[in-house]
């Protein structure tokens, strides 16, 4: 009797799935229609809802939406057939693209684009383009490193674009406490990148045999401590006023004199230079013995010891190179902005290079570059767009979605997208962030 | 144990690995209770017990991951250096020349099996960030080095054909064999292993069975086996080490422990009523 109801509910055509998917389809265009609508303003709260359901632009999104529905459920046949098309492409040109002439060739392009195109745009965003773009993607490669290749969780990472930072002002003689000597901040550059690598060292070595979440709580401790020095310690870092006035890069060279003033456009290109030299070691990097002695301590480091991997040095190596580009960065900001202030080196920040990493696709260089500089770019468009305020509404929307629906980022790493693949298939050794299976093993 | 007396003297001289006194505990509960051992070199030994008779906790203790509280662990490697393997680090030991494998497989999921091998090889390379960064002909060189010692072990144990899958697509016995590969690759004196034979097939048994003979003779690497497929056992075995709870209840030739009445009991229990006592472990 049972099983006879059973069959009868199951024939009622509203309890079809098909039909039921209706809803679904309805209400993603209802989305649609509230997203693309006018947005709320701080006046009128409800005016989004208001605009975008009960005018009468919600109808086409409704039909469109039962459009879709017909199209997948009536025509899912076809659909299916175009699959099979769809694969073939897609894997021909991941085949094409692991041919190196295809890549150096790609490469160069995007290259010369990203050389000819911000002569072609206006100041506003040229400043873009390189106080926020070109240091959020230096910073996103180099944390990529730490959590992408060695799998840490850094959660202070923007403590040693500050010391990068402060370092300038020092150098440079802008702070209450005068350097023996003042350079160019061009000088500083390698002094900078050696004091980040220090102080990396000097956080990675008692706190390296953490690991998972207790790593990443103490890193964050440690994020603190810097931002707090820098807000707090007047006399030496001048405090939450910030420091002012740090030069510019220049080179007086024999007869080669020049200035990087105010214009954005020669302070992207130097940037640019040092982007494409980092990506291009870290590539190499990736892809030799460090690096797989980098992935087999995310996988399993207690089988990477036990093949004889040294854990501790190779993750010390690991945070001292983030560290480092981290500073890298730290001199480049300092010296285009001119000025610094602590707020500049809040948690808010790490947690953002982070998500630029996410995003990008962890592990990959390239995914990671190419999501920094989207979501950069990104809130900077909307602000057109969109109520400003609202912006970042949308900009964590974005996160959200591309969360859910593409896990392993925009250009994910090989290794990465596996490791995804394994966790979502329930295989073992394949979260990414959290301790390694039977990680309680060593001490 | 006789025979073991007359060879005394013998075994000083070439043993690799003396395990004596060793007790480890955990809180209260004892894992290894003045266990010990000797592993001489050249020798392929087994190490038998019921399960939780701390067989791994002995791996764990010769290879850096528990640390006893009471007793030593030597090693006298090939060329006369005499260690202690406790207080060192893992990787350490794997670099003296203890390699192992686990009882449950730990392979690097995500990578080839050909880069999981080539991790092992390249352990004792000496280049640096710096110099892979800058693509210094010494790396290149040393990368094809590595290249050739993965290819030649993954032919080795009989996966050649795999080498561009990724671990974790692998058969199980493919996996099996892959990790003792990875272990090799480190280039060790001394190979434990955890329970290869677990979860394989009479095939693969049969296939693993002239594996550990080819390591232990066209390697000449000394073998320590953990092993409860007892037919392995005593087809591969020269000798043999029986832990119950902790202790060493037995040891000597297969066929010697066989027959040992405390080995009989910790496998079966003690008869209620005197019963036979020829009954042998599976």
């Amino acid at each position: 009797m049972t099983t006879l109801s059973a069959v009868a509910r199951r024939a009622r055509w509203w309890n079809h799935a098909r039909v039921r998917r209706i809803g679904a389809y309805v209400f993603a265009g209802i989305v649609v229609a509230l997203v693309t609508g006018p947005g709320g303003s701080e006046g009128h709260y409800s005016n989004g809802l208001r605009h975008g359901l009960l005018a009468p632009r919600v109808i086409p999104f409704i039909v469109g939406g039962l459009v879709v529905w017909a199209a997948v459920e009536l025509g899912g046949r076809q659909l299916y057939r175009v699959r099979p098309l769809v694969t073939t492409v897609v894997s021909g040109s991941q085949r094409r693209w692991q041919s190196p002439v295809v890549r150096l060739v790609s490469y160069g392009l995007l290259l010369v684009v990203a050389i000819v195109y911000p002569m072609h745009i206006s100041e506003f965003w040229r400043v873009v383009a390189a106080n926020e773009i070109a240091i959020y993607v230096l910073l996103a490669i180099g944390l990529n490193v730490v959590i992408g290749f060695a799998g840490l969780l850094d959660l202070g990472y923007i403590a040693f674009f500050a010391i990068g930072a402060y370092a300038t002002a020092y150098f440079t003689g802008r702070l209450p406490i005068h350097a023996p000597f003042t350079l160019n901040p061009f000088l500083v550059i390698p002094l900078a990148i050696g004091l980040a690598l220090i102080s990396g060292v000097i956080l990675g070595f008692p706190t390296l045999r953490l690991r998972g979440d207790y790593l990443a709580i103490v890193t964050l401790g440690f994020g603190e401590i810097v931002y707090e020095f820098a807000k707090n310690q007047q006399g030496i870092t001048t405090g939450s006023a910030g420091v002012f006035n740090i030069p510019h890069f220049s080179i007086h060279l024999l007869d080669i004199n020049y200035d990087w003033g105010l214009p954005s456009l020669p302070y992207y290109y130097v940037s640019l230079g040092f982007i494409v030299v980092v990506m291009f070691l870290f590539s190499r990097l990736e892809n030799s013995r460090v690096g797989r002695a980098w992935t087999a301590i995310r996988e399993d480091e207690v089988a990477a010891a036990a093949t004889g991997v040294a854990t501790l040095k190779y993750k010390l190596m690991a945070f001292a190179i983030g560290a480092s580009t981290s500073g890298l960065a730290g001199v480049l900001f300092a010296s285009k902005v001119g000025s610094i202030t602590p707020d500049a080196f809040t948690l808010q920040y790490s947690i953002l290079v982070l998500v630029l990493v996410i995003f990008g696709g962890m592990g990959s260089i390239a995914g990671v570059a190419l999501g920094a500089a989207v979501l950069t770019w990104l809130p900077e468009l909307l602000r057109t767009h969109v109520n400003p305020q609202n912006r970042f509404i949308y900009f964590g929307m974005l996160i959200i979605i591309m969360m859910i629906f593409r896990p392993q980022g925009l250009l994910p790493s090989r290794r990465r997208a596996r490791e995804i693949r394994f966790a979502e298939a329930g295989l073992e050794g394949a979260d990414a962030l959290g301790p390694t299976p039977g990680s309680g093993l060593t001490s | 144990m006789t025979v073991a007396a007359e060879k005394q003297p013998a075994v000083d001289r070439d043993v690799c690995i003396e395990v004596s006194n060793v007790t480890l505990r955990f809180g209260g509960v004892t894992s290894l209770a003045d266990a010990g051992l000797s592993l001489r070199r050249g020798e392929v030994l087994a190490v038998i017990g019921p399960n939780g008779a701390g067989k791994t906790s002995l791996f764990n203790c010769l290879t850096g991951v528990y640390r006893p509280q009471e007793g030593n662990v030597l090693y006298r490697s090939r060329g006369g250096r005499e260690v202690s393997l406790l207080d060192r680090k893992p990787h350490q030991i794997c670099r003296l020349g203890v390699a192992r494998t686990f009882q449950n497989i730990r392979l690097f999921a995500a990578l080839t099996a050909f880069e999981n091998v080539k991790i092992g090889a390249e352990i004792r390379q000496r280049t640096g960030p710096i110099g892979a960064m800058l693509g210094m002909p010494w790396v290149r060189r040393a990368e094809r080095v590595s290249d050739e010692h993965a290819h030649d072990l993954l032919a080795f144990v009989g996966v050649q054909h795999r080498s561009n899958i990724i671990a974790s697509a692998l058969a199980y016995g493919e996996q099996r064999r892959l990790e003792i590969a990875r272990a090799l690759a480190t280039d060790p004196e001394v190979l434990l292993l955890d329970e290869p034979a677990a979860g394989t097939n009479p095939a693969e048994k049969r296939d693993l069975e002239s594996l550990i003979n080819r390591i232990n003779k066209e390697l000449g690497v000394t073998v320590l086996l953990i092993e409860h497929d007892m037919r392995l056992v005593m087809s591969v075995a020269m000798n043999v080490v029986v832990l119950n709870f902790g202790r060493v209840i037995a040891s000597g030739t297969p066929a010697e422990v066989q027959g040992d009445p405390a080995v009989v009991e910790a496998y079966l229990g003690t008869p209620a009523d005197g019963g036979d006592g020829d009954a042998a472990p599976r």
